[in-house]
């Protein structure tokens, strides 16, 4: 079994969905039902395969690259079919395997308009392989393929089933995000004829050799080391790429609108996972493969997310839409995920990727809850809401340990993300201005307050309170048994990640010691 | 005999027959110069074959007056043709081709 | 037990979730959960107790604390730069040998450690400052997570200190609950509440048994949550709601204190969050003075949040709007105390960073005194009950930060103890005054109450007198206790400016307190009062008070000082408080000379009192007796605006709500929120919006202009081209045979002129 695993387990992970998308081509549209079923006996088969990754991973060398395979694929330009999974990529698969089966489940019953199921779930299922491929790429281009795959079903997710100004969102969404990946294949293909030359002449896509070659400090073919401007300017390709993804002020313009005009299982895919696509790349590609350029980087870095937790508070106040505030919350938390990761150290990165987890859980539950009201209410409209919690009490109940959950309070899992984030920026790598940081500290901290601010403010407003005149004779259902077994799993996660970070931390610090090596060893 | 006198007389009956060819409106009559031309280029080919000894010449001039014979069998049925249709053998008169 | 302390948090934990799982089903709605959870919690919160007075009679042997302490003060030697071993190892030296009496070294803590231990029972502490527990406290912790193979832990630290928060928050807890049970009955969401009771219990209970700073931390939101949750209980109508986010969110800016002073700390520390390694190093001074005041500076913030100290205390006034047991457990008891406990167990920081040991006047007691003072004016202009006790538990806050800052550690957890007792007594009197008329307005719907509900009469009386610190109740041994260090610590001549507000604020609260006495038990019935059957409460309400008005007279004794006038007092029975819960000095410091203990001073004792009675007669005779100029604010400018003054509580409601709060989430975030859609999404726009035009401009200058243009006009030449060619064409026969001709005579002349 292990051998399977080991061989098989992580293409079997990302193709499996693909196979489930042929058997629903073969079924006629008509059958709902039997594409529901399909679809969910895929993801499900996908969770198996992810739940046999978290049970035979050694724990012990989280470090290590594990389920690793490496075959020819295009021999041309040595571009090889490299996957593994190691303790920062096994987080993130694990959320992307749970979140898909929920999501479907969730959809169960209630489809967006117009209604097509058989379209919906493949384009789910694509996202899916997608998702997955781009957590266990180890080769640049393959990560890189993965990475673009996710934009096409995410822009007919939004453009055909979306809200009113959907064809706006869409086209935003993927012409904001190609351009980044536009800039990001030009710093891919620099790092590709940057990198060393094997014995057969060829340079390298692979992210383990790259990540090497950053850890020896960039050595060229012909002598010498990569100079400090050409360094500089292909992490900016990458951070364009990557941080347009994240999303990072000022580049985040795109994710309010994706988020208010998507439909419910679009924000929370997007929310969840997708937004993680782009912090797992400064993780896993940036950083290690060019650790003198991310400490020119990390200022910037780092000060783009501190104005990152403040802008998008003081956004969210402004906001008058449900899922619009959440959608600027996330600009906020990922702030302090870019934090933790401009530090250059492990405590930071730690953190962030403990954020990662965390904002997928909580957020995406903030949007399954604002999706419900927008099912029961018809509308998202704050000063139209209100008396959530006499409504349908239980649904307010989860809204306002969501909310609680996404202000940082400990004991939730959200509050790991963020207070080891902020006590990293005290302590940043060496060669970073610790000044700057430590200002960055302070306004993080600033930030938890509005964080409580917006949040409760929404709670205020939309669950307490009596409910509107509008609404107070509408019958309004509770939760349905399909939101109960879509929800239960991801609010067990974020107690329990909460009550015992250890479950995290424990997997992913080995890895980002690991993958910070080159930092902690250059400039010392 | 010189050889000059016979291309002196095949030159002139060539430029008579190319006149004819070409400013002639009746159509027999330009079959009658083609006749003309071909009749020149024998003259010219004997007078080769007569200096040089060769009786090559002599054999293609055959060759020439039995083409020139088939030819005018097809062009006088063209011609007849024409008539036929055209109630007249004016050249002028036949320019469907014009483009 | 003291092993296994963590018990007591986990059990109202469970509780908490298991109430409000099946708490509907159950027939008393979940309460009976609670209840039984707080009453075993209380038990064992007294084994733990006993226990730890039984360590403290007879101690163990030096053992993992003081060898763990040696090890950090031996680390210490790495983290700090440029340190003189000679006197860290000269400490360790002296905290690992517990037993022997080392040779003097240098040092400041030599001989009297080893004393201590060696003398087996504890000695006395009082005379000269030479108090030398060493009992160890009892740490059991466990591995939380690792990050960036650094171990972070969580586990119980059970030392005097905690020993004494848990016996009173169980204690308080308990009489809460059974109180609620008549109190809240009815309610529209009578599980709910017990819920978050037990919810705070155990949020509480783990804060005070925390281990290291982050546990602290994190008990600390825990119990903003709790709360947020139980002020805004009846979140139906929006003043209690509103009520509830203005708590959460003060408490959140305190918060930023608390967490940047803790990332100080831990690495200050040198990458730990323990409080012994942190105390131990700021007292050996092997952290930079300047990180203990930046440190201590940020707590301090945290502290006036939570604690309600003055500029952050405007949370807790309407904090009120929450049901009234609440407010006696969360607001006067026990959550409010968390920064005083706060500080308490991390002393050594505090003391190091604000120099507490010279008498120079530090932040915490400046602090400290203005909130005693400003609170208690306010007092004077609050109409409802709970606002005026709201405002005298920040004035008493004020005392124990005051008390902390002059170098008063066992004054101020004294009176931590005392306050607890007597203003959850009074919290719940005014909770059984208000329950039949469902009114806490002193001027409308009170009055003449005193025969109707003797006991709740008499106990409140009782708490007041406690409160006011008339001998023998509690509050007086307390407060006293405080105005004496003010006098005394701090080198010499004290903390004079302290001593003063002190002793002014308890003029002001023996006149607040009266006058609440008179609008409330005196004079004619009022409003709802008079309409209303007035009789006392059913027992579950009165009983609970009677318990802690007993308290209230009783517990002043357990800290009778043994020196001055008292010295008569017999050693077994003084200071026993002090004994069981002062710090050892393990980890503590037992010699810096400030670190001392007040002597009984009989004239400030007299003199306190006197001007807390002078505070109550003047009231009396104002009230009782309408002596003194009534209505002045109508008639004169000055005393009227004095009087707007404290009615807009010196207008800081004003400056939070309407200014900071409104003016962020108003126009602050609606000016960021339109930079973000017409500047910066503006520029996305304008890039695309140009990205358009300029397509259409190449399409339709470049491509069809040019481009096209040079496909039609190859087109065009052609044509044209073939225009003029086809005049060639003329169909004739005879015209093509000329051109034949025609080229043939060229191309002839052409091999003819080659040819030669």
């Amino acid at each position: 079994m292990k051998d399977l695993l080991n061989g098989w387990g992580a293409t079997a992970a990302v193709f499996l969905p693909m196979v489930g998308i042929a058997v629903m081509m073969l079924i006629p549209r008509s059958e709902e039902t039997l594409h529901k079923v399909v679809a969910l006996v895929t993801s499900l088969a996908v969770l198996a395969v992810g739940i046999g990754f978290l049970a035979s991973f050694d724990y012990d060398k989280t470090a290590e690259m594990q389920f690793f395979v490496n075959k020819t694929w295009i021999e041309l330009i040595n571009s090889r079919y490299i996957v593994g999974i190691d303790g920062i990529s096994l987080p993130l698969i694990a959320l992307t395997v749970l979140v898909v089966p929920l999501v479907i489940i969730y959809s169960w019953n209630h489809f967006p308009e117009p209604h097509n199921p058989k379209a919906f779930l493949m384009l789910i299922l694509i996202l899916e392989t997608g998702m997955v491929g781009t957590f266990v790429a180890q080769d640049l281009l393959l990560f890189f393929v993965f990475f673009e795959l996710v934009l096409l079903p995410m822009y007919f997710m939004i453009g055909v089933f979306g809200g009113e100004a959907r064809k706006y969102a869409s086209l935003k969404f993927f012409l904001y995000t190609a351009f980044g990946s536009a800039l990001m294949i030009v710093s891919i293909l620099a790092t590709y004829f940057l990198s060393p030359v094997n014995g057969a002449g060829d340079h390298t896509f692979s992210m383990i050799a790259l990540a090497d070659w950053g850890a020896a400090g960039n050595p060229l073919t012909d002598g010498g080391n990569l100079v400090k401007a050409t360094g500089i300017l292909v992490f900016g390709g990458f951070f364009m790429g990557f941080g347009i993804k994240v999303p990072m002020f000022p580049f985040h313009t795109w994710l309010p609108d994706a988020h208010t005009q998507a439909p419910t299982v679009g924000s929370v895919i997007l929310a969840a996972v997708l937004l993680k696509l782009g912090t797992y790349g400064f993780v896993r590609i940036a950083i290690p493969i060019f650790p003198e350029a991310a400490k020119w980087w990390a200022p910037i870095i780092g000060g783009l997310a501190v104005i990152g937790i403040i802008y998008g508070a003081l956004g969210c106040l402004a906001q008058t839409d449900m899922k619009r505030l959440i959608a600027f919350s996330s600009v906020a938390h990922m702030g302090y995920v870019m934090l933790g990761i401009s530090t250059l150290t492990s405590f930071g990165t730690n953190a962030a990727l403990f954020g990662m987890v965390a904002h997928g859980l909580i957020t995406g539950m903030l949007f399954f809850i604002a999706g419900s009201v927008k099912d029961r209410f018809h509308t998202l409209e704050i000063k139209r809401l209100g008396g959530l919690l006499l409504q349908s009490p239980r649904m307010g109940w989860l809204f306002a340990f969501s909310a609680m959950a996404s202000l940082g309070l400990p004991g939730l899992a959200g509050f790991w993300g963020e207070f080891p984030a902020i006590l990293s920026a005290y302590d940043p790598a060496d060669g970073l201005n610790v000044a700057l940081f430590r200002f960055f500290m302070v306004v993080a901290a600033i930030g938890t307050v509005f964080a409580a601010g917006y949040l409760l403010w929404l709670l205020q407003r939309v669950a307490f309170g009596t409910p509107s005149a509008e609404f107070e004779h509408e019958h309004i259902h509770d939760m349905h048994l399909t939101d109960y077994l879509a929800w239960a799993p991801m609010i067990v996660a974020i107690l329990v990640l909460g009550v015992y970070p250890g479950l995290l931390f424990n997997i992913t610090d080995g890895a980002v010691i690991e993958s910070l090596r080159a930092i902690a060893g250059s400039n010392s | 005999m010189l050889l000059n006198q016979f291309l002196l007389l095949a030159a002139v009956l060539f430029c008579i027959g190319v006149y004819g060819v070409v400013s002639r409106r009746n159509g027999v009559l330009v079959l009658m110069s083609i006749e003309l031309i071909l009749n020149s280029v024998n003259i010219n080919l004997v007078a080769f074959s007569a200096m040089t000894g060769a009786v090559s010449g002599q054999v293609f001039a055959l060759f020439v007056i039995a083409v020139a014979a088939a030819e005018v069998g097809v062009g006088l049925a063209i011609v007849l043709a024409i008539f036929r249709n055209y109630r007249s053998v004016d050249l002028d008169d036949v320019d469907l081709m014009k483009g | 037990m003291l092993t296994h302390a963590w018990i007591i948090p986990l059990i109202p934990a469970v509780s908490f979730f298991l109430i409000l799982g099946i708490g509907k089903r159950l027939p008393r709605g979940g309460s009976e959960i609670g209840l039984a959870s707080v009453a075993v919690c209380f038990v064992l919160a007294l084994v733990v107790a006993t226990g730890w007075i039984g360590r403290v009679n007879h101690p163990p042997e030096a053992g993992a604390v003081a060898t763990h302490v040696e090890e950090v003060v031996a680390q210490s030697e790495h983290v700090a730069s440029g340190e003189d071993p000679a006197g860290t190892a000269g400490s360790a030296a002296e905290e690992g040998h517990g037993k022997e009496t080392a040779a003097a070294e240098e040092g400041a803590a030599a001989t009297e450690e080893g004393h201590g231990a060696e003398a087996g029972a504890a000695e006395e502490g009082g005379h000269e400052g030479e108090e030398v527990h060493v009992t160890e406290p009892v740490i059991r912790n466990i591995t939380w997570f690792q990050n960036g193979g650094v171990d972070i832990k969580v586990g119980t630290f059970v030392d005097g200190l905690s020993a004494l928060m848990l016996v009173v928050v169980t204690l308080i807890s308990l009489l809460v609950h059974v109180f609620s049970t008549d109190y809240v009955a009815g309610d529209r969401r009578y599980t709910h509440y017990f819920a978050f009771l037990s919810l705070f219990t155990a949020s509480m209970l783990f804060f005070v048994l925390a281990d290291n700073t982050l546990q602290m931390l994190v008990g600390w939101e825990l119990v903003g949550l709790c709360s947020f949750a139980l002020i805004g209980h009846w979140w139906e109508e929006k003043p209690n709601s509103d009520a509830a986010l203005k708590a959460f969110l003060v408490n959140r800016v305190g918060d930023v204190g608390l967490i940047c002073g803790v990332i100080v700390l831990y690495f200050a520390a040198g990458n730990t969050f323990d409080t012994v390694t942190i105390n131990t190093l700021a007292n050996e001074g092997e952290i930079r003075h300047f990180l203990l005041l930046v440190a201590s500076l940020s707590l301090m913030t945290a502290v006036m949040s939570k604690s309600g100290q003055f500029v952050l205390h405007t949370w807790l006034p309407d904090a009120m709007a929450g049901p009234t047991p609440v407010s006696a457990l969360i607001h006067a008891a026990t959550m409010v105390v968390a920064g005083v406990f706060m500080i308490a167990r991390l002393y050594g920081v505090f003391f190091n960073g604000l120099s507490i040991g010279t008498s120079n006047l530090n932040v915490m007691a400046v602090i400290g005194a203005i909130t005693l003072v400003f609170g208690g004016l306010l007092a004077f202009v609050q109409n409802d009950i709970k606002k005026v006790l709201a405002y005298s538990t920040v004035a008493q806050l004020g005392y124990m930060v005051m008390a902390l800052g002059v170098g008063a550690w066992t004054a101020a957890i004294f009176h931590l103890f005392t306050h607890a007792l007597f203003k959850a007594c009074l919290f719940l009197g005014a909770g059984s005054l208000a329950h039949p008329i469902h009114s806490f307005d002193m001027k409308e719907d009170m009055g003449g109450l005193r025969k109707a509900m003797p006991k709740t009469f008499w106990t409140f009386v009782i708490g007041t007198l406690a409160l006011v610190a008339v001998p023998p109740f509690a509050g007086f041994w307390s407060k006293d206790e405080i105005l004496a260090g003010a006098q005394q610590l701090g080198g010499p001549g004290g903390y004079p400016l302290m001593m003063v507000m002190g002793t002014l604020g308890a003029a002001l609260t023996g006149a607040y307190m009266t006058r609440v006495i008179w609008y409330v038990f005196f004079g004619e019935r009022r409003g709802k009062s008079a309409t209303h059957d007035m009789h006392e409460n059913g027992p579950r309400i009165v009983i609970p008070l009677i318990i802690l008005a007993g308290f209230a007279t009783l517990a002043g004794f357990t800290n009778l000082p043994d020196t001055g006038a008292l010295s008569f007092v017999p050693e077994s029975l003084a200071l026993r408080f002090e004994h069981f819960v002062e710090p050892t000095a393990g980890y503590f410091p037992g010699e810096l000379p400030s670190f001392g203990h007040p002597e009984f001073n009989i004239l400030l004792a007299v003199i306190s009192t006197a001007v807390g009675l002078a505070g109550v007669v003047v009231a009396y005779l104002w009230y009782f007796k309408g002596m003194g100029p009534h209505g002045l604010t109508e008639r004169n400018r000055y005393a009227r605006a004095g009087y707007k003054v404290l009615e807009n509580k010196y207008g800081l409601d004003i400056l939070y709500t309407d200014v900071i709060a409104g003016g962020t989430k108003g126009p602050v975030a609606r000016g960021a929120y339109w930079v973000n859609q017409n500047v910066i999404d503006g520029v996305v726009n304008r890039v695309a919006s140009s990205a358009r035009w300029s397509g259409e401009w190449v399409y339709r200058r470049i491509d069809q202009g040019v481009v096209d243009n040079v496909v039609k006009g190859s087109g065009m030449a052609a044509e044209g081209s073939g225009e003029v060619l086809r005049k060639a064409q003329t169909g004739k026969v005879q015209a093509y045979g000329a051109y034949l001709f025609l080229g043939a005579a060229v191309l002839a002349a052409i091999f003819v002129v080659i040819a030669s």
